[in-house]
């Protein structure tokens, strides 16, 4: 049964990535609120926001940016599982001879497909409203390591909406929170701006260091420790989310 | 597929299975002959679904053994699923696939060879060929449970499971699964099918057990079953069955329309 652990998975991977697209709107509307965010606080807020730094605004925001990308993107992967879980196909799935982990694994590489698809759209419009990087090829390598990472840790956490919720908006509602987390970080405002009780919790809250770090990878700057708190942040999410999802999963088809 | 014709296909001995304070099942014992229709009756909440959920290890029963084709479902649940089909009671087809891709998604996850050919086949074994390239959501109910059983028979499993197969479908839809059932069983198919309705055991059943309360209260050929009571009344029988004649004969009894109309 093991041997089909991978060409099970891909098949199934497959039937996902072709609900995607026969609904591309799907990546559309994640792309959608971060370009309009981008364009809001770019052309009407971004002029009175002083970043303490002479690069441009639009360089300021887009690691943020692309973690709202990602946080609002998870929400349909929670959304897709609900629905499979609703129908009769996932007990099909589960009363076939398949892997039991490739059922899940398939959601989790059809999201991180869509939300890198989302974070391409987002960061082409980024490029046109004037974003511009020095980065290297390997800088760019690790921006994308860490959003890739940052994707699988949110998308094992939506794994556990979509796997307990009761209700369609149950599945989704989660993301809420999340999208709004980079609003309380050094995404859009450096965060000795904020009364100190705020700037505490923005200081120590994933969302910094994560931005902090992809902003110094787009600027060429010295990544400093934040890299590190960035991905121990990434790899505590992403293994307590996977304990917690692979637990349900398992409580869920016993 | 009829390897093992001197072992039951199907033998469940003494399942029991509880949530909290809700005895679902209280000890069920039967066994199903290998190529026979059994057909498991009860109402509502009788614990059909649960036994079914149990035979295709779905459920873990809390005592109790039960074996499916040879194997164990608690010790071999693997073996089992690969022996079995399960076509629940809500058609578990992909609704944003096609009809074919379906089939072919099904195939591919058995693993058989030639995925396309097999879903062209079952297509049009079940009379869905001009539908095969729409997708799914696009059916009708009996469509869909034509699309769902065959998909339920890509590969030729040799014990199948039907869940109350025509809840919910109307009285043309109902006499084509029946037709299906049959024919399997005619192929040396084992079937275990649940129903609520007392006629669909008359129609298609070898034998009937009568789950009630969590206990096969009854099980036997209908033969065997009916002369647990004295003769009935007559006057009520002639008159049931006529409305589904009606019906049947007033919107014709070509039973598998080619190219179903969507609902």
């Amino acid at each position: 049964m093991t041997t089909h652990v991978l060409s099970d998975t891909g098949t199934l991977t497959g039937r996902s990535l072709r609900h995607i697209l026969r609904s591309p709107d799907t990546i559309i509307t994640t792309a959608v609120t971060p370009v309009a965010l981008m364009l809001l606080f770019v052309y009407v807020l971004g002029g009175a926001i002083n970043t303490g730094s002479d690069n441009s605004y639009i360089n300021y925001m887009l690691p943020g940016i692309l973690l709202i990308t990602i946080a609002s993107g998870i929400a349909y992967t929670a959304y897709r599982l609900f629905l499979d879980m609703q129908g009769g196909i996932f007990e099909r799935f589960q009363s076939m001879p398949i892997p039991r982990p490739s059922v899940l694994w398939a959601h989790v590489l059809t999201s991180l497909v869509a939300n890198l698809a989302s974070i391409a759209i987002v960061t082409g419009v980024a490029l046109i409203m004037g974003f511009r990087t020095g980065a290297s090829v390997a800088d760019w390598l690790a921006v994308a390591g860490i959003l890739i990472l940052f994707t699988l840790a949110l998308t094992w956490i939506a794994v556990i909406a979509g796997l307990s919720a009761k209700t369609v908006d149950g599945a989704s509602a989660f993301s809420y929170p999340l999208i709004f987390l980079p609003f309380v970080s050094s995404a859009f405002v450096p965060t000795d701006s904020m009364p100190a009780p705020v700037a505490w919790f923005a200081e120590n809250q994933p969302v910094t260091s994560i931005v902090n770090t992809i902003r110094a990878l787009f600027a060429q700057e010295p990544v400093g420790n934040d890299i590190w708190i960035a991905l121990a942040w990434c790899a505590g999410i992403l293994v307590a989310a996977y304990a917690a999802a692979t637990a349900i999963y398992r409580k869920k088809i016993s | 597929m009829t390897t093992m014709t001197r072992e039951p296909a199907i033998r469940v001995q003494a399942i029991t299975k509880s949530y909290k304070d809700l005895h679902v099942l209280r000890g069920v014992d039967f066994e199903v002959a290998a190529g026979s229709i059994f057909a498991l009756l009860g109402s509502n909440g009788a614990g059909k679904t649960t036994l079914v959920r149990i035979l295709s290890t779905l459920l873990r029963a809390n005592t109790g053994t039960a074996t499916v084709h040879g194997f164990d479902v608690s010790s071999a649940p693997g073996d089992v699923r690969r022996s079995i089909s399960l076509t629940g009671q809500f058609a578990a087809v992909d609704e944003v696939l096609t009809g074919w891709e379906n089939l072919v998604l099904v195939a591919k996850l058995r693993h058989l060879k030639n995925p396309g050919a097999i879903a062209d086949e079952m297509l049009a074994r079940f009379s869905l060929t001009d539908a095969g390239s729409r997708r799914a959501a696009t059916y009708s109910g009996g469509m869909r449970r034509r699309l769902d059983i065959a998909m339920s028979l890509v590969g030729n499993p040799p014990v199948v499971f039907l869940d109350e197969p025509t809840t919910g479908l109307d009285p043309q839809a109902r006499i084509e699964v029946w037709q299906t059932v049959k024919r399997l069983a005619k192929d040396g198919t084992t079937i275990l099918l649940t129903t609520q309705y007392l006629d669909e055991a008359e129609h298609l059943a070898d034998r009937i057990a009568i789950l009630h309360k969590g206990t096969i209260i009854q099980s036997g050929t209908l033969a065997e079953l009916k002369q647990l009571l004295p003769s009935a009344k007559v006057e009520y029988v002639q008159k049931q069955p006529t409305l589904e004649d009606v019906f049947l004969a007033l919107v014709g009894d070509d039973t598998v329309p080619a190219g179903e109309e969507p609902r």
